[in-house]
Order: structure tokens, then sequence, then C-alpha cells
């Protein structure tokens, strides 16, 4: 931090980034960066090397962000090998540049994962992640149909864990930094969040199986237990989701096959 | 300034009857539209934020063909998520005295008298509905043991009625909306264009038909034909570069519309937030807002004498710190709302008692306190209320908030200036709605802290379907023109030559540069304080700031792929002529009311309104590029609200 007698420091970074069109190979491109102050954001650190390439004629790196402050899950940086950065527990949006030294070679790549394609340099689209989503991720609940909200009680450690688990901010790390490219955390953190609350329990296994299957067509990987995810999750989510994610949808599979007639289904859905 | 150039209709079509019964009374007779053939019409939805993702979700439900845009890379990622302390609503459950009839006064208070009785009232009765949604919808609200809901109270009242999930209740609530909005994509009713920004609006016979968008990875501009248009694109806070908006926050969608016609209510009512982290450096990008709910155990204060201000806090002692909220607000203390603390803290600072780093010359920041909060609760207690908040801090300064006091100071946080709407939040363009925080309808002069997310949520779920169905039953089904009508083409065409002539002018400085010309301008003259002097300079300077823009821009990358300096050189361009309507509108408002301070009219540092002369929305028109805008007024009529001096002390 600043003191009053004297300047704030300021770091002289060699910096690697990943320059890549749209369905091209890409490549590294290495530039020098001056007089970074160590209170600067990595992404405001990215901001000057941009000003620079600008007054340089060149063009830009894109790299996607926006709320800057560690919750709406768009920034998105392999930084030296780890998605977000060294720091645990936060985005590439609050890492701050007092945890790099002067004169270090900084790599920034974007997420590497099948299921996550580069758009443009550090830009990769998760929509994936959505895909996921819009086939379970969610209570059936028409605007307008809800009941009084004290009518459904729910204990407080229970609300505590669903809420652990909703801090998910769909960032994508998990996938970055897991071997397989596996979605497990992000998907185990969503059927978490609602298969534990008691509003949740009406498609708690239709949500599970659906979710699933969807996660496997959009490419993502299987689990197999490496813990990368959960080491570079900048919400803290833990491995016991993807446990209890295991749990639920042996428990679906197992109803779903005991409750088959052999007849086919009369639809309705 | 040209005084009225064309007429326009500013009718609030306000019902009759008593503020209570307006909103039963007006929905018992809005016109409705057969199920079989709602799937006929198609809505457009700009923006998947709170009002946005609500309102596409809920039209689509209904039975709507809907299209919903955003320009972030999926719709659970608009800035509503970053909301951090609560959602008001007036359930009672504490038993302290909450009702409808008080959140409504407490929010049109909180606005200053200059938000319009009728919608407010209807905000604080479909409060209630909004905490019952997103319970059934699975948002993980604070509960007590019994597993009933929590509440914690908020600046601006005296009731405990702000319902919150940690310190990321936008977050959750969004996630509910989205939820809703990923179930209706699912089921194909929901088509979203994630990536894509509107560029502008197009009217065919004088009513909205459609938009005119640019997809941010392939760079095709493309057009929309619809029955009618949603915009829900939230406020214009980056106007003064920094401030506590995401960074893709805009004022393109609205500014183009009104460009198009459309009314801009009110531009000069901006919220500055008490509590955000200081500013520290030149090269900062944004600042970073603390919840209000800290307030709720913090302790604002400063040195008394100047010579502290440079020791820790640790060596002050407590016989020479200034409480000065808890001094000059006895009855809210701490809680006094946003604008009132804002403006103490900046009034401490300007006297030479701020802390922390010099900018400009001086010291901007007031200490906020937990070691009170830390004795009486216990540091584990603190820590369940505000941990994430205090590692935020902690990453951010690099500072341990339980040993010694956070540093704060005011920043821009929300605009209470939109679009102007009716009631039916229609703007005077027919077929052009416009929710949440895009629009100026229920925040007055300053809003209320909890209230945002409460107003998305009302517009998108439970005023924008009843009033849009009511809207479009008044359309012929099947009617709305093809894309390659003539109005269409001439709108594609005018983007076209924008992209074209950004891209063209290879000049020597950046948008950025721009930006943060524009920025110093505004927050130094339209920020906490304004003057006439000021304002009449700031005029002058964004005029000559603007033509040197279209002189020297210079927007590297192309236009067919993602081009993040050319997004940034359209918002700064509109922002631009946005940013002179605002000072005018500051200008042109001479009184002091809410967050809108001239200093010309206080009383001992207090804002002095001037309810005979400017009891009203004024209601800005484009007259043509390069032109002053023309004012025009929406009075406000109280029905039932005494208009009295605000006083929290």
């Amino acid at each position: 931090m600043v003191q009053d007698n004297g300047k704030e420091p300021t770091l002289a970074l060699k910096l690697r980034v990943w320059r890549q069109r749209r369905g091209q190979p890409g490549a590294f491109e290495e530039h020098s960066l001056a007089a970074v102050p160590t209170s600067a954001s990595f992404l405001e650190m990215m901001d000057m090397l941009n000003e620079q390439l600008i007054k340089a004629g060149k063009d830009t790196f894109a790299f996607d962000h926006d709320c800057r402050e560690g919750i709406c899950g768009m920034c998105s940086m392999t930084i030296n090998g780890m998605p977000h950065g060294p720091i645990p527990g936060v985005t590439t949006c609050q890492l701050h540049m007092r945890n790099f030294r002067d004169g270090e070679t900084i790599t920034v790549e974007p997420w590497r994962a099948r299921a996550f394609p580069v758009l443009k340099d550090l830009a990769v689209d998760r929509s994936g992640f959505d895909k996921v989503i819009q086939s379970g991720g969610f209570i059936t609940v028409r605007t307008g149909s809800a009941p009084e909200a004290n009518n459904i009680p729910v204990p407080k450690p229970i609300a505590d864990e669903a809420m652990d688990a909703a801090e998910c901010i769909g960032c994508g790390a998990c996938v970055a930094s897991c071997k397989n490219g596996s979605a497990m955390l992000f998907v185990g953190a969503k059927i978490n969040h609602l298969n534990i609350l008691p509003q949740g329990q009406a498609e708690r296994d239709r949500r599970t199986l659906s979710m699933v299957k969807t996660m496997d067509e959009a490419g993502f990987g299987n689990c197999t237990n490496y813990g990368e995810c959960q080491a570079h999750c900048p919400k803290s989510i833990t491995l016991d989701v993807i446990a209890k994610l295991n749990r639920d949808y042996l428990r679906a599979r197992v109803k779903e096959f005991f409750s088959s007639t052999g007849k086919p289904s009369k639809g309705g859905d | 300034m040209k005084e009225a150039s064309a007429p326009m209709n500013l009718d609030p079509k306000t019902p009759a009857g008593p503020l209570a019964d307006k909103w039963n009374n007006h929905k018992a007779k809005l016109r409705l539209v057969n199920p079989a053939n709602r799937r006929k019409y198609h809505v457009i939805v700009v923006g998947s934020g709170l009002a946005g993702s609500a309102a596409a979700a809920s039209f689509a439900e209904m039975g709507y063909e809907v299209s919903c845009f955003c320009y972030q890379d999926s719709p659970r990622r608009a800035h509503s998520i970053a909301a951090q302390g609560g959602i008001n609503a007036a359930k009672n459950y504490q038993n302290d005295g909450d009702s409808v009839r008080r959140l409504f006064q407490d929010t049109i208070k909180g606005g200053d008298y200059r938000a319009r009785e009728a919608n407010v009232y209807r905000l604080a009765q479909v409060s209630t509905n909004i905490i019952d949604q997103c319970v059934a919808q699975g948002v993980p609200f604070a509960r007590e043991y019994g597993g009933l809901l929590a509440n914690r109270s908020f600046g601006g009242a005296q009731v405990s009625r702000t319902f919150y999930a940690r310190g990321q209740t936008g977050q959750q609530l969004l996630i509910g909306a989205y939820s809703a909005l990923s179930r209706q994509i699912g089921l194909g009713t929901v088509k979203m264009y994630t990536r894509h920004e509107m560029l502008d609006l197009v009217l065919v016979d004088g009513k909205a038909k459609g938009i005119v968008t640019r997809d941010l990875v392939t760079g095709a501009i493309e057009s929309w034909s619809s029955d009618v248009v949603v915009v829900c694109t939230g406020g214009y806070g980056n106007v003064f570069y920094l401030s506590t908006n995401a960074q893709g926050c805009n004022v393109t969608a609205t500014f183009r519309a009104h460009r198009r016609g459309a009314g801009f209510a009110n531009p000069c009512y901006t919220q500055i937030h008490p509590t955000c982290i200081p500013v520290h450096g030149e090269d900062q990008s944004k600042l970073t807002l603390m919840s209000e709910s800290l307030r709720n155990d913090g302790r604002v204060w400063v040195p008394k004498n100047k010579a502290d201000c440079t020791k820790p806090a640790s060596e002050i002692p407590e016989e020479s710190r200034d409480y000065f909220l808890e001094r000059k607000y006895p009855s809210y203390g701490n809680l006094a709302p946003r604008d009132i603390a804002s403006r103490a803290a900046k009034e401490v600072c300007d006297e030479g008692r701020g802390v922390g780093q010099v900018v400009d010359g001086k010291r901007l920041g007031v200490y906020l306190d937990f070691s009170a909060a830390i004795k009486r609760l216990g540091e584990s207690e603190v820590r369940a209320r505000y941990g994430n908040l205090f590692d935020m801090y902690q990453n951010i300064t690099g500072e341990n908030a339980y040993k010694q006091p956070m540093r704060i100071f005011p920043a821009v946080h929300y605009t209470m200036g939109g679009l102007w709407v009716d009631y039916n939040l229609q703007s005077n363009i027919p077929g052009l709605f416009v929710g949440g925080e895009a629009n100026f309808s229920d925040h007055g002069a300053n809003r209320l802290g909890a209230s945002a997310l409460m107003q998305g949520l009302a517009d998108g779920y439970f005023v924008l379907p009843y009033t849009v169905t009511d809207y479009l039953a008044g359309e012929k089904s099947g009617s709305r023109p093809s894309n390659d009508a003539p109005e269409f083409k001439a709108v594609v065409k005018d983007v076209n030559d924008r992209v074209a002539k950004l891209l063209s002018i290879n000049g020597t400085k950046s948008p950025r540069y721009y930006h943060k010309a524009l920025g110093k301008i505004t927050w130094e003259k339209c920020g906490m304080a304004r003057d006439k002097a000021g304002l009449e300079g700031a005029i002058r300077d964004l005029q000559a700031l603007r033509k040197d823009f279209w002189e020297n821009v210079k927007v590297v990358g192309s236009g067919d792929a993602l081009a993040p300096e050319l997004e940034r050189a359209g918002r700064v361009a509109d922002f631009l002529d946005f940013g002179i309507m605002m000072c005018l509108d500051a200008l042109t408002r001479e009184e002091s009311c809410g967050g809108h301070f001239r200093t010309e009219f206080q009383d001992a540092g207090e804002a002095k309104r001037d309810d005979a002369q400017y009891a009203h929305a004024a209601v800005w028109q484009w007259t043509g590029e390069g032109q002053l805008p023309a004012r025009h007024v929406e009075p406000l009529v109280y029905e039932e609200t005494q208009l009295s001096t605000r006083s929290y002390k």
C-alpha cells in the first residue's frame, strides 16, 4: 500500500500472452510492460498493456471481464498455468499485482478446455454451461404461482448448505483446471443448491439426470478425482458437491430403473 | 437550451381512484390477449438483468415468442449480479410496524419527493410477491433457526424489511430469474442472443418495431423485427468513468432510443454510494462497493483534528474521533440515507479531515470501524455477517479490516434517471417499454438501499407482463413488418456507417483516454456537489471533448471479430453526448434534491428543494446531432403525500 512518504512500488514485467483468431491456431506474443503499480488489479495491468498496444497501432488482446468485483464470473484467464492465477479463492479481477515480483515473466492464456473453444485471444465460449442449466438447473415455478414465502420453512443448516453451493459464479475455472475438462464441480454445485431445498424436491431426479446428460453431450469430461477444480475455484466450492452429485445421480438412476414399467412413456412433458 | 421544439406526449396515464386501489383497478381494466394468439406476437427484450430476465421468462411463460439480447457471454452475468446487500419487501415478518404504506412512504421520502406517487405505491405493493416468487425458485435467502426468513435493516428505514443472501443477494436473485429464463430457453420459447449489443431502435409508423444489433463475436450487424420492444439495459453510471458499475455497463441502448425520439427523464439524478473503497491511482478502472449493510454494525468516523489524519487509526483515542453521522443525524446515525451520508463524508474530507492516501491533493476517505461490533458480537459473528466483504476489502487494499478500520469514500453507484415512462412503463414511443434501472420511474432523486433489486423484479415479473399484454392487445397479430422493410434497412445503414466511421478515424488517442477525460469532467462538475459556473464549464468542455473524439480517436481491431475497442468507442461516443445532457439537466434544475446537490441551494449543508418550481420530472428531447436537447416537463401530482423537508436528524 502507498505510504505518505514514498511512492507506490511499481513492477516491470515480461508478458507472454496468447494471441488467436477464432478457428485458427494461436501462439504466444511477448511484451514488456513497465511501471505497473502494485495496487493495480491483474485486469488493470492488462488494460495498461492494451493501451500500450493502441499507442503502437497494434490490435489489443481481447479478454472477458465485466464486474471487476469477483461476482459476475466473466473474467477467465489462465495465469502462469493456473486459472485465475496463484492466489486461492479469488477471480482474476480480484488478483492484484502486489502478488507478483518485479522483473517476473507472466504467462497469460485462455481457459484450456475442449468444451470452451477460443473466440479470440483470451476469450472463450462457455455457452456449454448455459446449456446444462437450460436442461434442468431450475425449479419450475411460473411467475405469479408462488405460495406465501414463509409457508415453506427451510431449516437454517439446509439453507446455509444450499447457499454454499449457490455461491458458484459459473466462471469455468473448474473445467479449465481439470485434466479431463470436467464440469462436475459446476454441475455438482447447482445440483446441491437445488436438490437439498424443499422447493427443489419435485424435480430432483429429473433435474439430475437431465443435467448430467447435457453435461456429457456438451463435451465436458469425466471426474477422476484430481481435485484441481476445488483448488482453483474462486468461490471455494468443495469436492463434496461432486460426491453428492454422484449420489443423487445413482439414486435417480436406480429409481428410474425400478419405476420403469416397460411401457413407453405417455409423455406429458 | 432550446425550448420545446416539438411537442412530447408526457401523459403519465396514472389511473384514477385512491392510491391503494389504483393498480388493482388498472389491472382489471387492462386488455388481454387470447392464449392461442400469444404465440403470434414477437417480444424483444434487451438486457438480461433482473428486469430483463424476469420479463423475458414471464412473457415466454405466458406464451409469447420472445427474443432476449445481452452483451455478456451469458445472461447470468448482467450487473444486477453485483448487488450485495438485499431486497426490500413489506412483509412485516419482524412485527415492527411495516406495511405497504410504510414502504411506500419511506421510498417516496427517500427519493426526496421527486418520484411519481402511483408508481412508487405499486412498487411497494408488489414487493411481497417478489419474495414469494424468489423463494419458490430456490433463492437461498438467510433463514432463522425456525426455518423462516430472516431480515436485516438498511439505510433510510426504521423497520427491518430487507431480505438477503449473504453478501450476494443480487447474484442469487439473478440466478433465480436466469433459471426461469433458462427453462424457457430450454423449452424453445425464448431465443437467447448473448454477446449481442443493441445499437439502434427501429420505428415503423412511429411505433417501436424492432432493433439493430451487432454480434460481438462475428461483427455482423443484424436487424430484428418485433411487435414490441422492452429495454431493460440498466443505468448510465459509467458516464463518470470510475463507478461501481461493471465495465460494460453503458447508456447506448437507451441513448439510441432517445435519439429516435424517446424522452430521457432526470439524467442529473445520480446516486453516490457512501461505502466504497477509496480511489488508489491513475490506472484504476473501477470502484468497488462495500455493501451498505456494513453500516448496520460499522461506525463511521474521522479524526477531530487534521493533525491526526496521518496517524494510524489505533493511535487516535476515542475522544479525538468524530462520529459525524451519529453526531449530525442522531435518530438514523450510521444508517442515514445514501445521499446524506455521502455528502457528510465529502464535507469532512473537504475540511481536510479525510484519511488514507492523498489523491489530487486531498485525503479522500473516512473510517468505517467495526471494533465496537467485534467487541459486542465477537469476531466470528461479524465474520458470519460480513466475511465475504472483509475478504474482498483485503484482496483490494491488502488490509485486514478485523484489525484496523476500513477506509471508505463515496462513489457513483446507481442512476435514478432514465428513459421516461408512463404508469404502464411505456415510453413516449408507442411499443417501447422500459424496465429496471433503465427507466426513471420509482426512485425520484435518490434511491434507498435494497430498492433496486425490488424495482427490477417488480417491473419484470409483475408489471410489464400486464402492461405489455395490454399494448399487444391493440396491435393486430401478424401485423409486424418484415425486417426487409425500408425502415429497417435505413437503420442498419446508419449503424454500419457509424461503425465504419469509428474504425476509419485512425487518430492518436484511445477510447479509454476519452472515457477517462469524460469521467474527470462529470465527476468534478456534476458529482456530489454541483454549481452553475461549474456545469456551464462542463458543458463547454464536453462539447470540445466530443469534437476531439470524432477527429482523433483511434480504434484498433477489425469490424468482423471480437473488437473490445470498437465496443468501447461506440459506448464512449454515446456517453459524451449523454454527459452533456446530464450536465444540462443539472444546470436547469435550480434546486437541490436527493442526489442532486446544487451548492447555491442549501440550508446549512442540507438540500433545499423548491417544490413550487421543480416538483416535476424534466424530460429531454433529442433535437439533432451536436445540438443541445430540449427540455419538457411532467408535473408530479401528489394526491396523498404531504411534501415535507426530509429530516433524518
